[in-house]
Parts: C-alpha cells; structure tokens; sequence
C-alpha cells in the first residue's frame, strides 16, 4: 500500500465522515463547520486525484465563500433551532432506508460495471486538443486554462453569465428601499444658494423685531 | 504520468466515496426536513459528490472534459447557494421562521 492509498483513505474517510456530521449536527455552526472539513478533504482527494486547480478553486470558492455565506446566514437569523429538530428522527427510517438504497445500487453499479474498450481506448489517445495539452510538461491549472479559454470559451462565458445572473438576483431579493429615514441630498446642498437661506433684515433700534 | 495515477487508488474506489457522499447528502434532505440551511448545505454536499465522479473520470479517461464539466458545477453551485440563501433571508424576514413546513401561502 503505497502513500497515494493511505492519503485516500485518510481523505476519503474525513469526507464522509464530515458529511455525516454535516446532516447530524445538533448545532447549524457545527454542520457549516463539518461543511467546510468535508470541502477540504474533497480538495485533498482532487489533489491525489491530479486535478491541483479544481482542489484550489473548491478551497477559495467554496470554503471562502459559499461556507462563509452560510456561516453568516445561520449566525445572523436568529431561529430556534432546536424546534426545528423537533421530530427530526420521524423520517430518519425512510431516509435511512433512501440512502442505504442508493448506496447498495451505486456499489453494484460500480462492482459489475466492465470498463469498454473504447474508454481505454480514448484514454490511449484523447482527443486531438487534449492530447496536445497533456502531452505538454504543464501543469493541471495551465492545461485547463489552455482548453478553457479556447474550446469551451463559450461554456465559460455562459458560467461568466450565471455568475452575474446570481448575483443580481440575489441583490433584488435581498435590498430593501428603507423609507422614512434621514437622507444627505448632496445636489440639494450644493444648489442652495445664498439668496434662498440668508435673510438680512435691519432692525430698527431699540423695538425689536 | 500514467504509472504514477494508476499506482493510485482506482477509479472504484473514488466512485464509491462519491456515491457514499451522495448518499449522506439525500438522507440529510429526508432527516432535516423542516431546517432549510441544512437542506442546502445537503444539496452542496450531492454536487460536491457529483464533482468528485468528474474529477475521477477526468483521471481515468486522462480527458480534461471533465474538469471543466466539474468547473461548470462548482459554478452552478455557488450561484445556488447564493440565491438560496438570498431567498432564505427574504423568508426569515417576512415570516420570522424559517421552518419549510410553513411555507404553505400557495397552497392554502
């Protein structure tokens, strides 16, 4: 058992391990916490598994931002959550028995699943483009940089798309126009004029205005 | 290159974890039913599952389709949690819980 396998394992094991916790955690703070490891551990498999920019992206992208985004939204909405754990094992038998469902079907899939020809047959020689990348002494972020920006350009600009969509959408939800509330108008303070705010006025002396 | 990936742990074997994890992530919808945050964070963990099958494909395949399949996920996957979540704050505000159970308007 070579050092690739033991990292596996280790990895592998942290990732369900987490994601158990994610779906168990009495405490919200504790899932998103079990988030972030389960996050982390998938990026030390993508790591083993030679895709360096993806496990970079799923650390910066989804631990620095999506986790975080979550850990504000638990924190910030102040829900009593033990209420809504309340009959929490009342559909733990069905969703037990989902899961173990899946879980067998996915492992006989994959122990009965032949590999066809044609897919070693594609691994021995990829397609024109890919070949051209990985035959090169690159690294993984480059190599997926150079198919990215050139065959699946498109693709990226939709992503570049959704993105803005996103985030747009998640403006208009979430802005409120606050009415009733004390606003400087800079163009109003700066159009005052003199004429409009100073009133000179000569009193006569001794009665007062 | 290719001796140092297939001295690794097989294809099966990442597959495997990836279903596990996908498994984890249905049963975490079935067993928070009422707690949305956790439902999207259940619903993350699926993708990150569904990510991993790419990634491992990707390997064995030696095609890097899959990594940007996997990158258009990741994607996808943000732009979903911030909407859901931008939806989950609209919620709370307007409700003052965020117990999926009363999300009933529509219906009644």
């Amino acid at each position: 058992m070579g050092f690739a396998d033991i990292s596996f394992i280790v990895f592998a094991v942290f990732t369900v391990v987490s994601g158990l916790g994610v779906i168990l955690a009495k405490n919200p703070v504790h899932s998103v916490l079990m988030l972030i490891l389960a996050f982390i551990s998938t990026a030390g498999l993508f790591v083993l598994m030679g895709a360096e920019y993806l496990a970079f992206l799923l650390v910066v992208v989804y631990v620095g931002a999506v986790a975080v985004l979550f850990l504000f939204v638990v924190m910030m909405l102040d829900v009593d959550f033990a209420e809504l754990r309340a009959d929490y094992m009342r559909y733990a038998p069905l969703g037990g028995l989902v899961a173990v469902a899946l879980v067998v079907q996915i492992g006989l899939m994959v122990a009965n699943w032949q590999i066809p020809d044609e897919a070693l047959a594609a691994r021995q020689a990829p397609t024109e483009v890919i070949r051209t990348v990985t035959d090169a002494e690159v690294g993984n972020a480059e190599q997926l940089g150079m198919v990215l920006y050139t065959r699946y350009v498109h693709f990226f600009q939709i992503a570049g798309l959704i993105l803005l969509v996103a985030m747009i959408g998640a403006i208009t939800l979430t802005f409120r126009e606050r009415r009733g509330i004390k606003v400087q108008d800079v163009g109003k303070q700066v159009g005052r004029r003199r004429e409009d705010a100073v009133e000179v006025v000569s009193v006569p002396t001794g009665r007062g205005i | 290159m290719e001796n140092e990936l297939v001295a690794g742990p097989s294809l099966g074997a990442y597959l495997t974890v990836a279903g596990i994890l996908f498994a984890i992530g249905v049963a975490g919808i079935f067993l928070n039913r009422k707690n949305v945050i956790i439902i999207l964070m259940s619903i993350e963990l699926m993708l990150l599952a569904v990510n991993i099958n790419f990634v491992a494909f990707s390997m064995f395949l030696q095609d890097l389709v899959g990594q940007v399949f996997a990158f258009m996920v990741l994607t996808v996957a943000a732009a979903e949690a911030a909407i859901g979540l931008a939806i989950l704050v609209t919620f709370f505000r307007n409700r003052g819980d965020i117990a999926v159970t009363s999300a009933n308007t529509m219906r009644n």
